[in-house]
């Protein structure tokens, strides 16, 4: 797989900063000329991500987000938030639609919103170390062999 | 961020920009403002100029059909996006507001 283009950016997890990290990601990604549509699932797997970083990983202290973007062959994405927060104890549990511990400001469909819109989407996390979201998506027509 | 007609019953609420987790705090104080002011009978909340929207959307939907719910009202959301449309779907929220085509 021979990367072609990469991005990365380093951020406070402080809420004002989710929408930039979104808008940075799209903005990237506009060389592979994405549909409407395929913006906005990039921007919402994005936000639902440093989102969870910033409320849940650093709910007690606070540390910076980790997002990666590499570009491959035949259009295909990967990108990587990480965070150094307290860590998911239970992914399955986390994982699970309308499951939150967010209380009545958080619907607990992140993890939902962005695997639904991912190709590919893995999770891993080690309690007090932190968390890492991996997702692959094609963008726009693949240039052979098609997906 | 907002502007809001009152017509009998109905209030209407026009969202503008963003939902995001930043931006919702702000949106459910505004609203619940509104709702507690005039007392509708029915909340439309108009997303047709709302240029972004995830899961934090999901939870202003839930939070305000809750109130409205509480004060024997209803909530109708129209002028959805194709994308805002697919996430209130995959939270089952037409099971509790009304969606419009």
């Amino acid at each position: 797989m021979k990367e072609i283009n990469s991005m990365d950016l380093v951020l406070a997890g402080r809420s004002v900063n989710e929408s930039f990290a979104r808008v940075s990601v799209a903005a990237f990604l506009a060389q592979l000329d994405p549909t409407l549509q395929e913006i906005a699932e990039v921007k919402t797997i994005v936000s639902e991500a440093v989102t969870n970083s910033i409320v849940h990983g650093y709910a007690e202290k606070k540390g910076s987000v980790q997002i990666k973007v590499r570009l491959y062959e035949n259009n295909r994405v990967r990108i990587t938030i990480r965070d150094k927060g307290k860590g998911i104890e239970d992914i399955t549990q986390a994982m699970q639609p309308c499951f939150t511990t967010g209380g009545e400001e958080r619907a607990g469909m992140g993890f939902s919103i962005m695997q639904s819109f991912s190709d590919r989407f893995r999770v891993r996390s080690v309690p007090g170390k932190g968390t890492t979201v991996i997702v692959d998506k094609y963008i726009g027509q693949p240039t052979d062999n098609g997906k | 961020m907002i502007s809001y007609t009152t017509e009998e019953q109905t209030l209407t609420v026009a969202i503008f920009g963003e939902i995001d987790h930043h931006t919702a705090g702000d949106l459910r104080r505004e609203i619940d403002r509104l709702i507690r002011k005039h007392l509708p009978r029915t909340l439309v909340l108009d997303f047709g100029q709302v240029d972004f929207c995830d899961s934090s959307g999901i939870a202003v939907v839930l939070g305000r059909y809750k109130l409205m719910s509480s004060l024997g009202g209803q909530v109708r959301l129209c002028r959805l996006s194709s994308a805002v449309r697919y996430i209130f779907e995959l939270a089952d929220l037409k099971k509790l507001v009304q969606i419009e085509e």
